[in-house]
Formats: C-alpha cells, sequence, structure tokens
C-alpha cells in the first residue's frame, strides 16, 4: 500500500496534463470531474497509504521511496524521491482532503466563470506542487515544488486577468515572496557546499555532527531558510502581498492563501528543526517573529471592512501562531495548529465566496447584515469557524491547539514571558475580529438583497468542514482534560517532542483557564461593540483619534506605504533610466561629436574672402613665427 | 648714393606691406582690394631692390623688373574680373560673392 | 642723400596709409600713386635709377592709369561708399602688428650697411640679355597671356560689358555673349 505513494502527487499532476490537453475540447462536466476527480482520488490514496502507515508502520517510522536520479553533476545527485512520515501524511491528508473539498465547491462556485477549465489546470498544477514540497526527499525537490506553487500563486491571483489590479496583486506576490525564494536558495547553496548533501535525512545527521551549537553556518543557513519562509508564509516584514491577493477567487484564497501554500513556510521550518536546534538565536527569532506578527496581523484585521482581507489578516496572524510554536520548539503544536486551521479557515473562505456571490460581488461587510436568516446554511458553518478562530473553548478544535501554543509559548524551556503574553494577547484580539464580522455580516439590518442562494455542492463542503472544525481537535486534548492524544504520539515518530520546562501552571489547567477567560471576555465585548451598542461604537470610531489608528491598521501600518517608497518607486525609476539604453549615448554620442565638428568646420566656409585671406595670414605668422625663433 | 643700414629698406618694405596687408582684410571694395594687393608687390619688389643694392649687383633690379611685369599682368587680369564682378553681382562689395559657402 | 631716403619713405608710409583708409575710390588711387611716387624716390636713393623710372613709367603710369580707367569704366563713383566700421580694424590690426614683429625681429639680425654704389641701367641690361634672357621671355609671355585673358574675362563690346545693369540680366547676356565668342 505504501508504494502508491507516488500517486499523490502524480494524479493531480496528470489531472493538469490532461486538462492542458484536452481542455478546449472538453465540456465543463468533464473538465470538472477531471479537475477535482483527479484531486479526489488522491485524497483516496492518501487515506489508503494513511491506513497503511498507521496500522503498520515502516521501519524507523519512515518511508521513502525513490523514483528515479533527477542528474548527477559534481557531486550533487538529488533524486525525484518522495519521504514520507508522520508530519508529511498530516500535511497530505489536509492537502488532499482539504484540497478535494474546495475542489468540488468551485465546480459549482466557478461554474459560470470563463476560464473554467484553466482554473482547474492552475489547480490541479498547484495541488501537485504542494504535495511535492511536502513529500520532498531532498531540499532541491522541496524547492521545485516550492517554486510551483509560488507559479500557481501568482496564475491564480491574477486569474481575472481582465481587471489589471488583480494582475498587479498577482505580481506583487510573486516578487515579495521571491525576495524569501532567494534567501532559500541561498540557503540552499551554503548548505550543499558545507555538507554536501541536499538530502534532507543525511543533511540533519550531518549537521548535528559537523555543526557545533551555534556556529556560524547553521545560524546562516538557519537564518536563509527562515527568509524563505517568512516570505511564502506572509510572516513580517514579508507580508504585504496576502491580503492584496484576495484578488483571486475565493476557493484559491481557501486552498492557496489559507489551507496550504502559506504553511509550506512551517513545513521548511519543521522539516529542518534540527538546524534551528542548532542555531538557538534564529530559532527565537522565530518565535519573536511569529509573535510580532501575530499582534500586528490580528490589530489590522479588526480595521479591514472587507470581508475577505479581515480573512487574509487573519491567515497571517494564524500562520504567526505557528511561527511562534516553532520558535519555542512546539513542533508537534505547530503541525497541529496548521490542521486545525486548515479546516476552520478554508470553511471561512468558502463561506464569504458564497456570501460574496450571494449578495452580487459585495465584499464591504458594513453593506452586508441579517444575513442569518436568507443564508442560514452558510451563517451556521461560518459561526464555527469563526468560533474555532476565535479558539471558543472545548467545543471547537481552535481552542485545543492555539490552547496548546499559548501554553507551550511559557512552558517550553525556549519560552518566555513576553511570548506568552503577546499570545494571549493574541487569543483576545481575535476573539474580537472574528466575532465582529460574524455580528457585522449576519446580524443586524439586512444591507444588500440576496440574489442566489449556495447550492449542494457547495454547502456540502461547509458542512464537512464544519464538523472537522468542532471535532478535529479531539486528536489531542490536554492533559488536565485526560491527555487524550494520538496525534501527539503519531507526531513524536517523526519530530523531536519538546522539552519543557515543568511548570505546573503552563502545563496544567492555569493558563488553559486564562486563555478561556480572556477568549469568552473577546466575544463578548465584541457582541457588545458590534451588536448591541453598535451605533456607539460607530460614532466613536469616526472621531478623529480612532479614526486615526483606524486608517492606520487598515493600511496594515503603513507597509505598502513604505515599501512602495523604498523599493517600489527606485526600481521603477532605475527602469526608467536603463530604457533609455545606456549604451546608446556612448555611440551616439560619436555621431553627434563628427556632426558637431562638421559643422564647426563648415562654418569656416563662409564664402567671404576677406576670411580666407584672415586665414591664410594667421598661417604665415605662424609659419615665421616657427622660422624665425628657431 | 645713401650711406643708410640697408635693414631700413627692409624695414620700410616689411611696413608697406603690413599695411597693405591690413587694407586687405579689411577693405570690402573689390578695386581697393586690388590696389592693396599692388601696394604689397610693390613693397615686395622694394625688398629686391634694397638686397641687390646691398651687394651691388643688378639681380636685385632684375627681379624687380619680372615683379612688375607679374603685377601689370595680374591688374589686367584683375580689373576684367572687377568688371564682370560688377555685371553678375551688381556691387563691388567683395562681401557679396559668398556663394560658395557651406 | 640720406636725408632724401627717410623723407621719402615717411611719405610713402604715409600715402599708403592714406590709400587703405580712403572711403572715396579715386582719393585713394591718386595716394597710392604718391606712394609709388615715393618708392621710386627711394630707388633712386639706393643707387637703382633704372628701377626708380621703371616704376613711374609702368606702375604709377601704366597700372594705376588702368586702375583708373576701370573705375570709370564702372562708374564707380555714382555708387554709395562702402563704409567700414571702426572695429572692423582692429583684428587685422592685431595680426599685422605681430606679422611686423616677426618680419623687423628677422631683418634686424644684420645690420651692416649698404654698399654705396650705383648699378645703373646698363649693368640691368646686360644682365636682363645675359643670364635672365629666359625669365624676360617668359614675362612677356605671361603678358600675351594676360592680354589676352582680360579681354576675355571682360566680355565682348558689343554685349554691354561694363555698363551697371541688374545682376541676372547682366549674367545672361554676358554668358551668351562668351558662348556666341
Amino acid at each position: 500500500m505504501l508504494g502508491l505513494l507516488w500517486l499523490i502527487p502524480a494524479l493531480p499532476a496528470a489531472g493538469f496534463v490532461a486538462l492542458v490537453l484536452g481542455g478546449r475540447r472538453l465540456s465543463r462536466r468533464v473538465a470538472a470531474m477531471v479537475g477535482a476527480g483527479s484531486v479526489g482520488l488522491a485524497a483516496l490514496v492518501t487515506l489508503l497509504v494513511a491506513a497503511s502507515f498507521i496500522a503498520s508502520p515502516p521501519p524507523g517510522d519512515a518511508y521513502r521511496q525513490v523514483l528515479w536520479t533527477w542528474f548527477d553533476v559534481a557531486g550533487l545527485k538529488p533524486q525525484i524521491a518522495f519521504y514520507l512520515d508522520a508530519m508529511s501524511l498530516i500535511f497530505i491528508l489536509v492537502i488532499t482532503f482539504v484540497g478535494f473539498l474546495i475542489h468540488l465547491y468551485s465546480t459549482e462556485h466557478m461554474e459560470r466563470e470563463e476560464g473554467f477549465t484553466r482554473f482547474f489546470i492552475y489547480m490541479d498544477l498547484f495541488v501537485a506542487s504542494m504535495l511535492v514540497l511536502v513529500l520532498a526527499d531532498n531540499l532541491l525537490l522541496l524547492y521545485v515544488g516550492w517554486e510551483g506553487v509560488g507559479l500557481c500563486s501568482y496564475l491564480l491571483i491574477s486569474f481575472w486577468q481582465k481587471d489589471v489590479q488583480n494582475v498587479y496583486a498577482g505580481r506583487k506576490a510573486f516578487i515579495i515572496t521571491r525576495v524569501g525564494d532567494t534567501a532559500l536558495i541561498v540557503g540552499l547553496f551554503l548548505l550543499f557546499t558545507q555538507l554536501h548533501t541536499l538530502e534532507i535525512q543525511p543533511l540533519m545527521a550531518s549537521a548535528t555532527a559537523n555543526w557545533p551549537v551555534g556556529s556560524g553556518f547553521a545560524v546562516a543557513a538557519a537564518a536563509l531558510l527562515l527568509g524563505g519562509a517568512v516570505g511564502k508564509s506572509a510572516q513580517l516584514p514579508l507580508q504585504t502581498w496576502l491580503p492584496d491577493a484576495m484578488a483571486g477567487p475565493s476557493p484559491v484564497s481557501a486552498l492557496i492563501h489559507a489551507a496550504t501554500m502559506v504553511t509550506a513556510g512551517v513545513y521548511l521550518i519543521a522539516r529542518t528543526n534540527v538546524l534551528y536546534e542548532l542555531a538557538p538565536d534564529v530559532r527565537l527569532a522565530v518565535a519573536i517573529i511569529g509573535t510580532a506578527t501575530l499582534l500586528y496581523a490580528g490589530l489590522s484585521a479588526l480595521a479591514q471592512h472587507d470581508i475577505k482581507r479581515v480573512l487574509a489578516y487573519s491567515t497571517i496572524s494564524q500562520v504567526g501562531y505557528m511561527f511562534l510554536a516553532l520558535g519555542v520548539s512546539g513542533w508537534d503544536a505547530a503541525v497541529f495548529h496548521f490542521m486545525t486551521h486548515a479546516f476552520f479557515k478554508a470553511l471561512l473562505f468558502l463561506g464569504a465566496g458564497v456570501i460574496i456571490e450571494s449578495l452580487a460581488d459585495e465584499h464591504d461587510i458594513f453593506k452586508m447584515g441579517g444575513l442569518r436568516h436568507r443564508l442560514p446554511a452558510v451563517f451556521w458553518t461560518f459561526v464555527i469557524g469563526a468560533a474555532a478562530l476565535a479558539a471558543l473553548p472545548f467545543v471547537t478544535d481552535g481552542f485545543y491547539s492555539k490552547d496548546l501554543i499559548i501554553a507551550t509559548s511559557l512552558g517550553s524551556v525556549d519560552g518566555s514571558i513576553w511570548l506568552y503574553l503577546g499570545a494571549l494577547a493574541g487569543a483576545f484580539i481575535t476573539a474580537l475580529y472574528a466575532f465582529r464580522l460574524v455580528f457585522i455580516v449576519f446580524f443586524g439590518e439586512q444591507q444588500t438583497p440576496v440574489t442566489r442562494l449556495p447550492r449542494r455542492r457547495e454547502k456540502l463542503p461547509l458542512y464537512v468542514l464544519g464538523a472537522l472544525s468542532v471535532v478535529g481537535g479531539l486528536v489531542w486534548m490536554p492533559g488536565w482534560l485526560g491527555g487524550f492524544h494520538p496525534l501527539e504520539s503519531f507526531l513524536d515518530t517523526a519530530l523531536p517532542s519538546t522539552e519543557l520546562t515543568g511548570s505546573a501552571f503552563a502545563e496544567g489547567a492555569g493558563s488553559a483557564l486564562l486563555t478561556i477567560v480572556i477568549v469568552l471576555v473577546g466575544i463578548e465585548i465584541a457582541y457588545l461593540l458590534w451588536l448591541r451598542w453598535r451605533t456607539a461604537t460607530a460614532r466613536f470610531a469616526a472621531r478623529p483619534t480612532p479614526r486615526a489608528i483606524q486608517t492606520f491598521w487598515l493600511h496594515g501600518w503603513g507597509f505598502d506605504w513604505l515599501y512602495e517608497r523604498v523599493f517600489v518607486l527606485p526600481a521603477k525609476w532605475f527602469a526608467r533610466v536603463a530604457r533609455g539604453d545606456l549604451i546608446e549615448p556612448a555611440v551616439g554620442g560619436i555621431a553627434w561629436l563628427h556632426l558637431r565638428g562638421w559643422r564647426a568646420l563648415s562654418a569656416t566656409q563662409n564664402g567671404l574672402l576677406r576670411t580666407y585671406l584672415t586665414a591664410a595670414g594667421v598661417g604665415v605668422v605662424i609659419v615665421l613665427a616657427f622660422v624665425v625663433l628657431r | 648714393m645713401a650711406n643708410v643700414p640697408y635693414s631700413y629698406g627692409l624695414l620700410l618694405a616689411a611696413v608697406l606691406f603690413g599695411i597693405g596687408f591690413a587694407g586687405l582684410l579689411v577693405r570690402r571694395n573689390l578695386i581697393v582690394v586690388l590696389a592693396c594687393i599692388e601696394i604689397m608687390l610693390n613693397a615686395a619688389g622694394l625688398a629686391f631692390v634694397v638686397a641687390g643694392a646691398r651687394w651691388g649687383r643688378p639681380d636685385g633690379q632684375v627681379m624687380f623688373l619680372f615683379v612688375l611685369a607679374m603685377a601689370a599682368a595680374e591688374v589686367a587680369v584683375g580689373l576684367a574680373i572687377a568688371i564682370r564682378f560688377r555685371q553678375t553681382l551688381g556691387s563691388l562689395d567683395v562681401d557679396d560673392a559668398d556663394e560658395m559657402k557651406g | 642723400m640720406s636725408i632724401l631716403f627717410f623723407i621719402a619713405a615717411a611719405v610713402a608710409v604715409i600715402a599708403t596709409l592714406f590709400v587703405v583708409t580712403r572711403a572715396d575710390l579715386v582719393h585713394a588711387l591718386l595716394y597710392l600713386v604718391v606712394s609709388l611716387f615715393a618708392v621710386a624716390v627711394v630707388f633712386y636713393t639706393l643707387g637703382a635709377p633704372f628701377v626708380a623710372a621703371l616704376e613711374v613709367i609702368v606702375y604709377a603710369g601704366a597700372i594705376m592709369m588702368l586702375f583708373l580707367f576701370a573705375v570709370m569704366l564702372l562708374n564707380v563713383r555714382a555708387d554709395a561708399p562702402l563704409r567700414v566700421p571702426r572695429r572692423a580694424w582692429l583684428g587685422p590690426l592685431v595680426l599685422v602688428a605681430v606679422l611686423l614683429a616677426e618680419l623687423i625681429y628677422a631683418l634686424t639680425l644684420s645690420g651692416s650697411s649698404l654698399r654705396g654704389v650705383e648699378v645703373g641701367p646698363q649693368q640691368v641690361g646686360a644682365s636682363l640679355f645675359g643670364p635672365y634672357v629666359l625669365g624676360v621671355e617668359l614675362a612677356s609671355m605671361l603678358l600675351l597671356a594676360a592680354l589676352v585673358g582680360a579681354r576675355h574675362v571682360a566680355g565682348q563690346p558689343d554685349d554691354g560689358a561694363g555698363r551697371p545693369r541688374d545682376g541676372a540680366g547682366a549674367a545672361r547676356d554676358a554668358g551668351e555673349g562668351e558662348a556666341e565668342a
């Protein structure tokens, strides 16, 4: 059964090829079946592989399948090989299942779009690339997947390419992640030249053997890989592309910019965790970046009024939580949060997509309202998603994973009180903006009429993801609730377990209680501000200082403005200058010189006799001077 | 004969030549230009004669004769040209004949 | 005798200056005649009576008469005299000053005096028919060429050459005249 591993990325890839070759001639139904079906089949195969893996784990808790050798040049001999362990298994399960649900949703949601087949071509390519990324046995193949998902992200963000703003958004995403990608490839260069291999498992072993803790190479390599992760996962300071990426269709936002691609950075760091163990400073940087980002994005989300941008900043914030977990060596916890986040964030995005469609492409939440009666299915599932996002205690999976991270930020030996407080504050802010969204969109007066209702293939994924958002957390219950954590045990076969300080508060119910209180308070305040006292809040928000703060948060704290001034405008200026072809004037200068010389000489031929005589006289004087003075 | 250092004679020739040359550069009337040429030729001839007198030989005077003959020929043709000039250009301004320019 | 030389030299220089600066054409030509006379006197004082005579007869006589006849023919005096602005003298004066400086420097390198002998026409004539006879022949051919050339350049007598007329018409007529000849 494990031998079917290669089929998992191959099936969506085959779907991609089939649609590319036959796309024009296929009807919508067939194209949808190929596009979504290939991912569905991959999900099925994943199930089989997972069942086999769990039932009878292979030796070393890892399975390696080599397909062929890619090339063999000067000591670099990467193979097309897949590596399956507990972590990559969780990832492929999420990618294929959530991916399939989103594809299913898209067959209905994108039905009336004119680029229907093109959409599924890009989506299938994306799923294939993402699977290659997480299954890659060596860093070079991982990079191939990394680039593939970057390409598909660009293609899908600018999917509605007739509107140039969408294309700009895609271009911005590509360029900013490119910055991270460059850091990543330099990191790969460093790793290869120092350790002479790019296969992940031997690489980790070699690093441990050759590099002492805190050595320069380890720090450099870890930092460079972190650079790549920061770009792909939209963390500070490379986070400005994700809110603009909402220009793409909602299924794209759900799949790429919520559930999977943005977590590629998390996967990369978790995969190369050995490097981060060898570079504690970089690991601390990861945690700090995560905490800073989650607070920054949370506050920004609080000020947005485009429904998808709220969710985009929310994604940045939640990935920040994952980075925080990684930074305090909570490797398993990060993967757990990835899983739960994939469920509820995809759910929220798909729900948002339905809402936008139903209101004839209305994105502004302040033009929505009162939708809970007209769109009940969406309402209930969206509430579940928001609750999971806010980490509503006990009944949502978000609670278990987020609480785990918060606890670990204090309880781990790498944790600190500051990280803990930051995480707690983030939880409060998350609850605030999540339920602000719910109350403004679904409650109150209906401002825009509903013109379209969702149908079966759109509602089914919502139900499934809603169910998963509830029960998904039960695979890892905290110690003080019974300690049923098969997921942790499973992940421990692949990732190192977190070293804890043994603080009773952190590990016990104490910190959890604090989290619960904060979340509930946050939800209550959201209810008060945006439901009960809505008009008072609006009036308060219109005052100069709150308005200024809100505008500041709305525009992402001025990062776009800063990057525009520092990078974009100089680059554009330079491009304009360079367009003038710097070599050209040098060549043209010769011609210009000749022309001027000709004109000057030509001017001496003015046809006047006396001028010529003067010239002759001057000549005589000069020659005589030579003769006389010799 | 006069007991003059012959450098004075040459000096006189040089001065006359200079005056003639200056006039040549400044004056615009074609006839005056021809006259200035005559002045310069005369000065050159003077130099020859002075040189001949220095050595007491007739060669200087002979040269002057040839210069004279040449000057006469040149004046004849030059004045004929001046007549033509006046016919085609309507004036005797040397600066009017500037078609060979550029 | 020496004093005569200096007086004649002064007259020559002054007269030449006037030639160059007079606006009236005929006045300028007459001053030129004076200058030539003065140079003839200088020749005499240098002991070259033959060329002194020649200077007067040929130069001041024939050549200047040619000038004056041409002036008569062209009826130049009826035109407005061409004015030269004072500024225009500056450049040429500078140039000539430099030229003079060079010449003076070169000429004063040696300062021996004249022999003080007279070289009379007899010697000149003997020299002309002796070593320089070829030059004489060439000079005569030159004069013949000038004669013919001047006749042709000036045009046929019946095509109205010399009468002032419009430039274009004159050119056409003169050209036709030449073609016929």
